[in-house]
């Protein structure tokens, strides 16, 4: 129990401000092990996490690291640095607070170690090198708080696991430290409480008053919305409009694509020429300072942006939220919404703007389901392996290990409760020797078991290769994009090395709002010139792609049944009573399926609504299954709701395509082709320590990169299915890209009620498939027979016979 | 034997999809740059990385297409080995299924520029051969007729509708084939690049390997 001392009492009321109920509770609470916090934007979150600290440091002053504040962002790690030094220098608080990052420069780093300042504010990456570090148990040894802010959006990614394994390491090292988990609204807070505590059920759970109703609504278009895509450059008058009647607006996007192409187009219409600007992840990181400086300093009154101002932060004045295209998740557009309006109790305002016809649907289901409170979550799964094994490495990094001691340590992590001995050992054995197959390759040989039974680096300067390997975000390649001649010049940004490779001399792109032409790629650069007159030819760095949530679909689903069209536009009701007429609406509890010819080919047309990843992966799963039954497919695309695939062959009866047990058998035989599960087994390689991502003094090109890691893919797909990088990727496999944990689940809840409508021409529902980009093509008979149609005619045109 | 049927000087000949060539009148059956134990070499040049297991990868497909064919003479076209050290280096397995597949047939290693000398592994090791009305040897001579060579690792790229798309190749004419690599990372040469063109007349034919062998005119 931690009463408020005087000093604290009279700068409250010195402000005329007194305590919400959630930071009194937390302040009694101050002595538990752990406590969370969950409490919308603007609740004096971050007074809450730190009070307890504050209090404590008055009088109990050294010069040792006190408290540890962790953040999912840099950025809110200086922002909350800003936060926190007001208060402190009023309070008269001899307190020193630092931030830590990728950003911190080298010298400071050191410095940090050895005089630490009293409050250290940093990033789970950072936190899992500094216990890399011999020296890290001197660092750590007086630590008494941690803080751990944004947590929710923590505990969904393998960042979070890996910063809950590093606090593992350090409670070991400090087993006084007690933990707050700062959250916003979620819907299992039991889970995050679980995740974050050092010990089964030991976190008490605060709630802070969940404030006003947002007033949220959906954009009236003032013309008909377009039939597919995701841009919603139709808006841009309208949105204009909104940006003038208020401060400051934020312009969100679902990818960096698509904001780029909708601030190139808003400024095309912006005649009086409103202050707006742009901020993404690809963004270099000066001009994304720049535009958040100026955010504060009420300089703006718009930004387009994508999740990089998704966590919160508070930039300034913002009184009005726009989401472009549907929220496809209802927790993450609720916290969008939170961005308006910072101050506690007061009604956030935002507006959803619909991309096209569609998703007019989606977001009048999320709209209800924001009023609702009806929060989408998948449970998370336990803590990944790849995670594992890249602590163990980095724990060999710090000195001599005690495999007994490191598995309790592990087990005290919340994500790693249960994972079992013979795991760990897995892991262990791949850190010491890279497993069976990869054994007699010197690289992979790393760690040593000592005659006293303990394990260190074989190689001590491995310890630099390791570190730079450090954190679990997969970036993918990307290179650096300056104006050509300018060599010393700023970046405007960064494209993926994928992108840039399909660039040839002359073709133009978007970045940083403006068009430029490519000009050479030299060495890791891309040399543009800047072109103001032509329209751009793409933008396709790809950012994060959401799959639409289940909550979402759910509710879509359930609108078809009922025939809601309440808060509907007419002509996306008319065209939704079309689709009944002509075939039908998918409803829940059964599978439609579409069956129909266009332009010589055969289309089959899946509407699972399970989401563009599940929806993705069936596509790849019944192609598979059309190719076994000679139907020849030849591609295929897919949105969060639909597959379209076409093929040289009509299907007749769908059902038999939609048994489990063949999608599975599929799914394994897949594995053997497929570029998303490279993909997944690149990222869990990359994290692992099976491939390094940068090495000292030599880049690796993207190409090369992938080179390698496909094929260990293969030759251990073949040789050794089992090995522990494999296993890593399949159970991977079941959420995220592949996601067929949403295809089981659609197949179990239908329980093999399939309504197959055969149609003479292709339906109102499919059509807008026939607008969407990504098709994929597939490689089988299809393609064999056009080989045989090709070489017959090249033959033919030789005057030669076969 | 599925494959596609030519005639190189009088001999009747069969492209197989997989790579390899036979020649059904002497149950023969001919293949190049099989470049065993590549990743090995790489490895311990500190190149770049290819997993272990390549040979292995290799011989099972040679062992599918012995088998397929009943070949009672095998010819290994030059560049059987990465380099002279890649044979010391297989391993138990290896070595044994290779000698199984040895057993009861007559095996010819031609040398190539990877692997000039002499092998302890059974079989006869030649420069060259003749059976007529052909000669085998690695590199191809400009002058020679009824040639079968290797050594170029011959590919056909082009756009198939629109899309890119590249296969191992043969190439053959009225004085010559042109083996595609049989090893399984080995890269490719484009038909159309100098080496090539130079070297076919121009009613070459490049058969395409696949599922299905393909002669299509070759890509120049």
């Amino acid at each position: 129990m931690m009463t408020l001392p005087i000093r604290f009492d009279t700068w409250l009321s010195g402000k005329n401000w007194q305590l919400h109920p959630h930071q009194l509770a937390m302040l009694e609470a101050s002595s538990e092990p752990a406590q969370l916090l969950i409490a919308p934007t603007g609740a004096g979150k971050t007074l809450a996490g730190f009070l307890p600290s504050l209090i404590e440091l008055e009088d109990d002053h050294g010069n040792e690291l006190h408290t540890l504040y962790i953040s999912p962002l840099k950025a809110l790690a200086a922002d909350i640095k800003r936060n926190l030094t007001g208060p402190v220098d009023e309070l008269g608080l001899p307190i020193k607070i630092e931030d830590r990052t990728g950003d911190t420069s080298s010298h400071v780093k050191r410095r940090q170690r050895s005089a630490p300042p009293d409050i250290l504010l940093t990033t789970p990456e950072s936190l899992a090198l500094l216990i890399s570090y011999e020296d890290a148990p001197r660092i750590f040894a007086n630590l008494k708080r941690v803080v751990v802010d944004e947590i929710h959006a923590l505990s969904e990614s393998k960042r979070g696991d890996q910063l809950m394994l590093a606090l593992s390491r350090v409670q070991a090292i400090a087993p006084s430290l007690r933990r707050i988990g700062l959250s916003a609204t979620v819907d299992d807070p039991a889970a995050i409480a679980s995740f974050l505590s050092p010990e089964p059920n030991s976190c008490a759970v605060h709630f802070a008053d969940p404030g006003t109703t947002p007033n949220i609504r959906m954009l009236a278009p003032l013309e008909d919305l377009p039939w597919a895509g995701a841009g919603g450059r139709y808006a841009i008058a309208q949105v204009l409009d909104e940006v003038r009647k208020h401060k400051i607006t934020l312009i969100f996007h679902n990818t960096r694509a698509q904001a780029e192409i909708f601030f190139h187009a808003l400024w095309l219409q912006n005649e009086d020429a409103l202050p707006i600007a742009i901020h993404h992840g690809s963004l270099d990181q000066k001009q994304r300072r720049k535009v958040e400086q100026a955010m504060v300093d009420g300089q703006l009154r718009a930004v387009v942006c994508t999740g990089s101002l998704d966590l919160g932060i508070d930039w300034g004045d913002v009184d009005l939220v726009i989401q472009i295209g549907a929220p496809k998740n209802v927790k993450r557009l609720v916290q969008r919404i939170g961005r308006a309006n910072h101050q506690y109790n007061a009604p956030s305002k935002a507006i959803i703007v619909p991309a096209n016809r569609f998703e007019t649907v989606e977001c009048i289901a999320a709209l209800e389901a924001v009023r609702e409170n009806d929060l989408d979550g998948d449970p998370k799964g336990a803590g990944p392996l790849d995670v594992l094994c890249q602590h163990i490495l980095l724990s060999a990094c710090s000195g001599a290990f005690d495999p007994d001691q490191l598995y309790n340590e592990v087990r005290s992590a919340g994500p790693y409760q249960s994972v079992s001995r013979t795991d760990f050992d897995a892991c262990l054995g791949f850190c010491t020797n890279g497993g069976y197959t990869l054994r007699k390759y010197d690289r992979w040989q790393r760690l040593l078991r000592r005659p006293d039974g303990k394990y260190v680096l074989r190689d001590p300067r491995s310890a630099h290769r390791i570190r730079l390997n450090v954190g679990t975000i997969q970036d993918t390649d990307t290179l650096k994009v300056r104006l050509q001649r300018r060599r010393g010049g700023k970046p405007l940004g960064e494209i993926e090395e994928g992108f840039a490779a399909t660039l040839t001399p002359g073709d133009t792109f978007l970045i940083g709002g403006q068009v430029v032409r490519f000009e050479s790629l030299r060495e890791v650069t891309v040399e543009v010139s800047r072109r103001s007159d032509k329209q751009p030819k793409i933008a396709t760095f790809m950012g994060t792609k959401f799959a639409t949530s289940t909550v979402l679909c759910d509710r879509i689903l359930n609108r078809f049944e009922k025939k809601d069209w309440r808060g509907l536009p007419l002509d996306t009701i008319d065209w939704l009573e079309l689709q009944d007429r002509l075939s039908t609406l998918p409803k829940p509890g059964s599978l439609l399926i579409e069956t129909f010819p266009r332009q010589g080919r055969h289309h089959l047309c899946i509407y699972g609504f399970i989401g563009r990843n599940a929806q993705q992966t069936l596509g790849l799963l019944i192609s598979k299954q059309l190719e076994q039954r000679g139907l020849a497919p030849l591609g295929f695309v897919a949105t969060d709701y639909a597959t379209l695939i076409w093929g040289l062959e009509e299907v007749h009866d769908p059902k038999p395509l939609f048994l489990l047990e063949d999608l599975e058998n599929g799914l394994e035989e897949w594995f053997a082709e497929n570029a998303l599960m490279k993909r997944s087994f690149r990222a869990v390689a990359t994290i692992s320590g099976l491939i390094e991502r940068n090495l000292p003094g030599q880049r690796k090109s993207g190409r090369q990169a992938t080179f390698s890691s496909d094929i260990i893919y293969d030759t251990l797909r073949k040789f050794e299915p089992d090995h522990l990088m494999m296993r890593i990727t399949r159970s991977e496999a079941m959420s995220g890209l592949v996601d067929f944990s949403r295809i089981r689940q659609m197949l179990s809840q239908i329980g093999g009620r399939i309504e197959h409508q055969r149609l003479k021409r292709l339906s109102p529902l499919s059509a807008p498939l026939f607008l969407e980009a990504g098709r994929v093509p597939v490689e089988g008979q299809a393609i064999e027979r056009m080989v045989a149609e090709e070489a017959a005619l090249l033959m033919r045109e030789a005057g030669l016979e076969i | 034997m599925t494959g596609y049927h030519f005639t190189l000087a009088g001999a009747d000949l069969v492209a197989l999809g997989s790579g390899s060539l036979f020649w059904p009148e002497k149950k023969l059956l001919c293949v190049s740059d099989m470049h065993l134990g590549k990743s090995d070499r790489l490895m311990r040049r500190g190149g770049p990385l290819l997993p272990p297991y390549e040979v292995k990868e290799t011989l099972y497909r040679l062992e599918a297409d012995i088998m397929l064919s009943d070949a009672q003479t095998v010819i290994c076209l030059g560049d059987s080995f990465d380099d002279l050290d890649a044979e010391v280096s297989l391993c138990e397995d290896e070595l044994s299924l290779l000698t199984r597949l040895q057993a009861g047939r007559r095996w010819i290693w031609i040398e190539g520029n990877h692997d000039p000398g002499p092998l302890s592994i059974g079989g006869t090791h030649l420069q060259n051969l003749s059976i007529q009305p052909l000669t085998f040897r690695h590199i191809p001579i400009a002058a020679a007729s009824g040639e079968v060579a290797g050594h170029f690792h011959p590919k056909v790229q082009m756009s198939l509708r629109g899309r890119p798309f590249a296969k191992p190749c043969f190439l053959v004419d009225g004085d010559r084939l042109i083996l595609p690599a049989f090893g399984t990372y080995t890269g490719g040469l484009k038909s159309q690049s100098l080496e090539l063109t130079g070297l076919m007349r121009p009613e070459a034919l490049a058969i395409l390997t696949g599922k299905q062998a393909r002669p299509i005119p070759m890509p120049r």
